[in-house]
């Protein structure tokens, strides 16, 4: 294997190159998290998560007869997880209820943007712009974050982290973005790689930057550990911790990124969604084991990390007629990680009675999405109130931040 | 050089790249070989003896589905339920995803093995409990082949353009055996024979196909009260109903409500897939099951519907096809798709304009896309999407003759075929594709297909695919090269090969 020849080679096409990651905008905020050098990981479950059949009310008096034979129960042949006496885990998520109970997991109920139809791709656009409304999707908000932080800071001068063949909108923008995804095909020869560098330097700055970008963090892989080679796509359970394998490793290393985006697919349940047992089962499973993967990967790191899965919104608190739920809106955000002070399901709980339920068919949202956001964001890099308000969430300074989301 | 450019335009902005002589055939009438390939009717249908209809497919499968089942209950009787569990987990279990040989792998009339297995599929021999393969991975595998040779084929590639428009418009995925079957034959029956026909026959033929159906649910989707609902408690499934209003037709902001989305999965209840197992002369056919069909009239954008069967959907169909938000939702889209990410505003009016007064003219359409100087005129930015890539490639460099390697590096690009990872289809945007793992996965296709291709003469491929456009840069690059598979790799990463 030659791989530190390849790696020392692109090295050397780089030196020459200049910096990875010119900085081309001014910091906009102090940096002000003391000496705690953080890692946030935010996972995108596209599809609309069934956040009731995941964090289950099971002390809701109306749950069982809404979810029927799919409602979790903490006395069935396969039961829930109990989490707090009122809420219970799915039991496809051993690992999410082991960190709950360590204090390393949360759970935020009854959650949504404020996003209020039920279109897929608007509802995703929101989420991860950060936008008040659809249609502004040039950048996400995490990149715009990260543009924010003062040049040459740690957070961000590694940049943030793609990682999928198309990375996701969330980490989109002006700061640079790492990509990656699970190797499929035998790499190029580095010969032909460098002469393509050197042709895009000559004629187009942004297929120069990008392939810098992908050459650079295929390099970083492979310095710490055997090649990472796709099992499945994003909606795939194993697919989802390869992934995480790879954007954990990269997490790991002192001179990698610090802030990573993923996005997983499959989560749009209309029909046959499972109960215990299922597709939404399944996929749950995955997600748990890319959660799993960041806790064992991430070693010493793991301290300081925090990790939250979101999605565009919830599902219909009933079960369809074909044993499955259709768009809603109120959902879950799980967050995970040493850096969370858990063992909590923080909710307003609305209730699931008729007339709780908005439009008389989804949970009605109590906190928003964003707030959480913010909430970590501000304590775990100390990103100031109104930069977050303006710049990252724009139009959200009546929206407090959620604070001691973090330990 | 004007000429090489209008050439080019016509063969890489309208279609899929030149093959070594397309320049110099084109230079003389790029606009008049455009025009040429609408009017070949047989470059449009991929009509094939070989290539089994949706309803065959669907039958063979749904066939092959219960011999395996009575297999299953034959040998292992008081394990029928745990076998079902081992079986459907291994169906959703992915095929490792491992780098294609060069060389090694099957012709593309062969078998593609589970390595270049598009996501979700079940890999061969694992379904079967001595029932033999699967037959949805070789019926599959046989569509992409025919497929890839009419890619190549093609004069000129606008038609077969088009074909990829419309079928990413009206996108299904490969969620499961039954729509992996019937995938091929959606392009081949519902898209192909439509594109340059009315919209509203396009969209009647989408909405009732049977993989459109199985992949939306609708086939699960029963009317509240309806006569079927009385005996179980199934019901409503509003999947098609909302992306229909949203992704085919008006648009997300074209006007319509939730109470809109409902009542049209009221009026589409009904609209389902003959069972292959209950019917041996319709099974795997669409079929209007009027016990499932909710009763009464129905209010869509405040036009009442009355109940007339299956009718009550054709109507609300054809008034969904002729609404003006459908005509900017398309003319915006096509626009973006064929000129760039942010079309000049007076050539998507133009395009909304003849949508709306031709009914819907899709051919129409195409012409006034050809007669627009902005389309002629845009400076070539748009990144080709993975498919246009490695099309484009394959029409350069010669036939494909590696199937297995095709669709594996579909699959590593992120854009195998027929599985977008949603119903919105596969991005458009030269943002979504120009990522660094994106391109550095193209450089690795590219190396492949430069090692496959190794004979050939670079600076002649060069001059076939830019005549006189290219940069002194890229040809330098080629010129430079320490390999005809390395020159051929650079040529094919070259600013000028990934843009159009």
């Amino acid at each position: 294997m030659d791989l530190c020849e390849t790696s020392l080679s692109r090295r050397a096409v780089l030196g020459t190159s200049g910096a990875l990651f010119a900085w081309a905008f001014m910091p906009r905020f102090a940096f002000a998290a003391g000496g705690r050098d953080a890692r946030f990981v935010c996972i995108v479950l596209r599809g609309a998560l069934d956040g009731l059949a995941t964090v289950a009310p099971v002390g809701d008096p109306a749950y069982a007869g809404l979810h029927g034979d799919l409602a979790l129960s903490l006395d069935g042949e396969i039961p829930a997880l109990p989490l707090d006496g009122f809420f219970a885990l799915h039991p496809s998520m051993p690992n999410f209820a082991r960190l709950y109970k360590a204090g390393q997991a949360s759970v935020v109920h009854a959650a949504a943007t404020g996003y209020r139809e039920r279109s897929h791709f608007d509802g995703q656009d929101v989420l991860e712009s950060g936008q008040p409304a659809p249609g502004r999707t040039e950048t996400g908000w995490l990149n715009r974050f990260l543009a924010g932080l003062p040049a040459g800071e740690r957070v961000a001068s590694a940049g943030a982290l793609g990682v999928g063949p198309v990375a996701p909108l969330v980490v989109r923008g002006p700061a640079p973005v790492l990509g990656w995804s699970p190797a499929v095909l035998p790499p190029a020869g580095d010969d032909l790689a460098d002469r393509l560098v050197a042709l895009y330097a000559e004629r187009d700055p942004a297929l120069h930057r990008m392939l810098i970008e992908g050459l650079k963090t295929e390099d970083l892989i492979a310095m710490n550990g055997p090649a990472i080679r796709r099992e499945g796509g994003p909606a795939d359970p194993k697919g989802m911790s390869r992934t995480a394998l790879g954007a954990a490793r990269l997490l790991a290393q002192d001179d990698g990124p610090r802030i990573a985006g993923l996005a997983f697919e499959g989560w749009d349940t209309h029909a046959n969604e499972g109960g215990v047992k299922g597709q939404l089962a399944n996929r749950l499973r995955g997600l748990d084991d890319a959660i799993g993967v960041f806790a064992g990967t991430l070693g010493p790191k793991w301290r300081d990390t925090a990790v939250m899965v979101v999605t565009e919104f919830g599902r219909t608190a009933a079960i369809n007629g074909t044993r499955g739920t259709d768009h809603g809106t109120g959902t879950v955000v799980l967050l995970a990680g040493g850096a969370i002070r858990g063992g909590r399901v923080i909710a307003d709980w609305p209730g699931l009675s008729d007339a709780a339920l908005l439009d008389g068919r989804d949970l009605r949202p109590t906190t928003d999405v964003r707030a959480v956001a913010k909430g970590i964001l501000a304590d775990l890099f100390g990103a100031p109130a109104g930069y977050l308000a303006r710049e990252v969430f724009p139009d959200t300074a009546g929206l407090s931040p959620l604070r001691d989301l973090v330990a | 050089m004007s000429d090489d450019r209008a050439a080019l335009t016509a063969l890489c902005r309208f279609g899929l790249g030149p093959r070594p002589d397309d320049l110099a055939r084109l230079r003389s009438d790029p606009r008049g070989a455009l025009l040429d390939e609408l009017a070949r009717p047989a470059a449009i249908r991929l009509d094939d003896p070989q290539l089994p209809t949706s309803q065959q497919a669907i039958a063979r499968y749904a066939a092959h589905q219960r011999v395996v089942s009575r297999a299953r209950q034959q040998r292992a009787p008081g394990e029928e339920r745990a076998g079902a569990t081992a079986v459907a987990l291994r169906g959703e279990a992915q095929p490792g995803m491992a780098a294609p040989a060069m060389g090694g792998g099957s012709a593309l009339s062969g078998k593609m093995s589970a390595e270049t297995a598009p996501p979700g599929m079940t890999p061969p021999g694992m379904a079967g409990i001595g029932a033999g393969p699967s037959p949805d991975v070789p019926l599959y595998e046989q569509e992409v082949a025919a497929r890839l040779i009419r890619v190549h084929d093609a004069l000129v590639g606008f038609t077969e353009r088009l074909v990829m428009f419309w079928a990413n418009h009206f996108a299904i995925a490969l969620k499961d055996g039954p729509v992996r079957s019937a995938a091929g034959p959606f392009e081949r029956e519902a898209i192909r024979p439509h594109i340059l026909g009315r919209f509203a026959d396009m969209l009647k033929a989408a909405e009732q196909h049977p993989a459109m159906l199985f992949y939306l649910d609708n086939n699960q989707s029963i009317g509240p009260t309806s006569n079927a609902a009385l005996k179980n408690r199934r019901g409503l499934n509003e999947n098609l109903a909302r992306e229909m209003l949203e992704l085919h037709t008006l648009g997300v902001d074209g006007g319509y409500t939730q109470a809109d989305v409902t009542a049209l999965a009221r009026i589409l209840t009904g609209w389902t897939v003959a069972s292959a197992d209950e019917d041996a002369l319709h099974g795997g056919s669409f079929t209007f099951a009027p016990v499932r069909h909710e009763p009464g009239e129905q209010k869509l954008l405040g036009r009442s519907y009355p109940d007339d069967g299956v009718g009550q959907g054709e109507a609300a169909l054809l008034a969904l096809a002729a609404h003006p938000a459908t005509a900017r939702h398309i003319a915006r889209k096509f626009a973006a798709h064929f000129v760039a990410d942010a079309p000049p505003p007076a050539l998507v009016e133009r395009l909304a304009t003849s949508f709306r007064t031709s009914g819907g003219d899709l051919g129409e359409l195409a012409r006034v896309l050809i007669d627009s100087p902005e389309a002629w005129d845009a400076a070539a930015t748009k990144m080709r999407s993975p498919q246009e890539f490695l099309f484009a490639a394959v029409r350069l460099t010669g036939k494909p003759d590696q199937l297995k390697t095709a669709l594996g590096q579909l699959v590593a690009m992120g854009q195998p075929m027929w599985n977008p990872g949603s119903p919105k289809g596969y991005a458009d945007g030269s943002d979504d594709w120009l990522s660094p793992t994106g391109i550095k996965t193209r450089l690795d296709v590219a190396d492949q297909i430069g090692r496959a291709a190794g004979a050939t003469e670079p600076l002649a491929l060069a001059t076939a695919a830019f005549g006189a456009t290219a940069s002194e840069e890229t040809l330098r690059a080629v010129r430079r090269a320490e390999s005809r598979p390395q020159a051929i790799a650079l040529l094919l990463m070259a600013p000028e090969f990934q843009r159009r």
